[in-house]
């Protein structure tokens, strides 16, 4: 069983979006959901694809835009104008 | 092994015996006293009678505890550096062989503490 | 007739980057290169190829100031709104102010000092990659440092105990702690530097301090806290990838690089854990609305997420530390051990110590059920019984101070949670003594370092921590005050215990006041 990746957002609107298309994307993800906060959690690896996120939002999306959300992380970062990949590598 | 550095480092020692105007550093814990929540410090000089710390400095420091009017002081355990250590109460600090930073452990076999829970 | 038309093809996020930060430096020959950069081989650290190193994050900057810019509008849209409103009365309970009380004299000074470190290594390494990342963070560590003071300087002008978090830092006794811990870091080269900050602090366990606060913050009503850590943290994730990164590429640069990054990791996850023990503490005490317990934290945090991570890294020969085991076994005492200390010493504190009600004992019982009720609930209960009588604890002597860690000497056993743990090393005739075998063996590793470290109280005894015109020789000559007037810390009113404190009768008339007319 692989270990887990997380990354967590502050709760709002597009922080909204963005977890459902993670959902869309990432089959075996789950969501852990605090106060002000949300924690999306999935064995191995996630993949936030720029796509699937402005078909959630209903608006344009650069994947940079994430920083402002962004609470924390685990699990090794790949970054493209698509796509942003968290992943363990063993 | 000596720090790693891009020039000599200095041995500059913050607590060298010197610095504490003639006494020297000592620190003493009372085993299985843990409301007291780590072992007592104190600066001492060198001179000072063992029995005046028993019987002029401990009070204040450890007298708040309901155990430590029952201690029989014949019957205490002493550990110096955690080897057993028995001191001569009215020879001095220095006569005992004791020394800047000296660490004491006394215990107070059938008093364990609130409750018997070693606070 | 139609115009051709040309599509230009738009360049991707790598190759762009590339290109406005890449091959734009050169070899230098007025100076050497190894003058230039007097820093970068001394720790051992053999590095053959800078241009291996990837940059985890592709900030431009244009973008850096654009999204950096966006939050700071955010956050200082909600600080305004949050002291227009007097948002301070929306808390649970005053007791949860002296969370912030620990967290601006403790923690934000911290992010000052990571931001002068960021500029020194953002200088010092010969690697445009890293020199960059550095940069950034350095000005990230800044506004950390700005956005927690603006912040909490809303707290100041209603309670007591933040009026002076610099000058608190420098001199009160519990805050040698974190700020040993950065000075060690600081004073370390770059490539030590970033193993303990980087990755040790802002990879394994930044989540085991900003998640309890600001989560601690949400649950509490505190929108002011809560708004500058989720700031803070956003920068974070870049933090933790630069970390991260450096780490992958010493490891792949060369096998010489293994040892020394093991042995940091080692050392300072173990200094780390033991800076978390004001955290543990927080969590489960100084919370009035708690969010989970030190344990759970511990095990989501670290026994899950860092187990993780070294899976991952084993790849390059790289283990999980030694003293995660210790910590396993601490993560049941370590809370308890610390807000008894707390208690007792409250008298020279500058925030204010109370017991745990029996719910909230009972709390702690449901959540450390091996621990709680056998060795910390009859200290708590004999101190009620005390307090009741007009007999409250104030413990009145200095404690004993581990070398290393600084803290007073509270940790006990792994085996024996009656015991405290006892070390011990000579160095050059002198003794010195330690929590625990592994800040033992970080002092044995460098003792010169560890020799020098200011500890309060050793320094109080050599009367470095009195006022100019303090006078032993006076009749009336009261230490323990003395030194308070040299912490500038107002007796009577940020120490001692919370019930009976400016506190706690200005918090419920305040309250009050906002309800009925």
């Amino acid at each position: 069983m692989a270990d887990n990746v997380f990354i967590a957002f502050q709760t709002s609107d597009e922080s909204r979006a963005i977890v459902e298309a993670i959902l869309a994307d990432n089959p075996g993800t789950t969501v852990d959901e605090q106060p002000a906060m949300v924690r999306v959690i999935r064995p191995g690896s996630l993949t936030i694809r720029r796509e699937t996120v402005e078909e959630h939002m209903g608006r344009d999306f650069d994947l940079q835009e994430l920083q402002l959300y962004l609470i924390t992380l685990t699990g090794n970062i790949d970054e493209t104008d698509d796509a942003f990949t968290l992943a363990w590598h063993n | 092994m000596p720090v790693k550095a891009i020039k000599d480092y200095p041995l500059r020692v913050a607590d060298s015996v010197d610095k504490f105007h003639g006494n020297i550093m000592l620190f003493v814990g009372w085993d299985q006293h843990l409301m007291f929540c780590a072992p007592f410090a104190w600066a001492l000089p060198p001179a000072m009678r063992f029995g005046d710390l028993i019987e002029g400095i401990f009070p204040a420091s450890f007298g708040a505890h309901p155990d430590f009017a029952l201690i029989d002081w014949s019957k205490v355990e002493w550990l110096k550096s955690g080897k057993p250590w028995a001191p001569d109460v009215n020879k001095s600090l220095a006569e005992n062989g004791l020394g800047h930073k000296d660490c004491l452990r006394f215990r107070t076999p059938g008093l364990c503490g609130i409750k018997g829970s070693g606070s | 007739m139609d115009m051709p038309t040309t599509t230009k093809k738009k360049l991707g996020i790598k190759e762009k980057y590339a290109l406005m930060t890449r091959g734009l430096d050169w070899e230098t020959t007025y100076q050497p290169m190894d003058k230039v950069f007097p820093y970068a081989k001394f720790e051992g650290i053999k590095i053959h190829d800078w241009d291996k190193w990837e940059d985890p994050f592709r900030l431009t900057m244009d973008a850096y100031w654009k999204y950096q810019a966006e939050k700071e509008r955010k956050l200082y849209a909600i600080l305004d709104a949050f002291n227009q409103n007097n948002g301070h009365l929306g808390i649970t309970d005053a007791r949860y102010v002296n969370t912030l009380k620990l967290f601006l004299n403790g923690i934000s000074p911290l992010e000052y000092m990571a931001h002068r470190g960021f500029a020194h290594v953002g200088r010092q390494f010969p690697g445009v990659g890293p020199r960059v990342a550095c940069q950034m963070q350095s000005l990230d560590e800044m506004r950390h440092a700005q956005t927690q003071i603006h912040s909490m300087s809303n707290y100041n002008r209603y309670y007591n105990g933040f009026h002076s978090f610099p000058e608190m830092l420098q001199k009160v006794w519990y805050m040698s702690v974190p700020r040993s811990f950065f000075d060690d870091a600081y004073t370390s080269g770059p490539f030590e530097f970033m193993v303990a900050i980087g990755f040790s602090f802002e990879y394994v366990l930044t989540n085991l301090l900003f998640v309890p606060f600001v989560s601690g913050a949400a649950y509490n009503g505190d929108m002011g806290a809560m708004t500058f850590g989720f700031s803070a943290q956003s920068d974070e994730a870049r933090h933790m990838t630069l970390g991260l990164e450096c780490i992958r590429f010493m490891l792949e640069q060369d096998p010489d690089n293994i040892p020394i990054v093991q042995k940091w990791i080692d050392k300072w996850t173990w200094r780390g854990i033991r800076v978390l023990t004001l955290v543990a503490m927080m969590m489960d005490y100084m919370l009035p609305k708690k969010v989970m317990s030190w344990k759970e934290a511990w095990e989501i945090y670290f026994e899950e997420n860092a187990t993780a991570l070294f899976n991952d890294l084993a790849r390059y020969g790289i283990k999980m530390p030694d003293c995660a085991k210790q910590a396993l076994i601490d993560k049941e005492h370590i809370s308890h051990q610390a807000w008894a200390t707390f208690y007792q010493y409250s008298a020279v504190s500058n925030f204010h110590g109370w017991l745990p009600s029996s719910e909230e004992m009972d709390w702690l019982s449901a959540k450390y059920p091996d621990t709680f009720d056998q060795y910390y609930r009859p200290r708590f209960e004999h101190w009620a019984k005390e307090a009741a009588e007009g007999r409250r604890f104030y413990n009145t002597t200095l404690p004993q101070l581990c070398q290393v860690c600084q803290i007073p000497m509270i940790f006990t056993e792994p085996t024996d949670p009656t015991q405290i743990c006892y070390r011990e090393s000579e160095f050059e005739g002198d003794k010195y003594h330690f929590c625990s075998d592994h800040c033992k063996h970080i002092f044995d590793d460098e003792p010169e370092k560890y020799v020098q470290a200011w500890l309060p109280v050793q320094q109080i005894y050599q009367g470095n921590c009195f006022m100019p015109d303090a006078d032993p020789t006076k009749p009336d000559f009261n230490p323990i005050e003395e030194v308070l007037r040299y912490y500038n810390l107002q007796n009577g009113r940020d120490n001692m215990d919370y019930v009976g404190s400016e506190d706690e009768a200005n918090f419920r008339a305040w309250r009050q006041t906002s309800t009925q007319n």
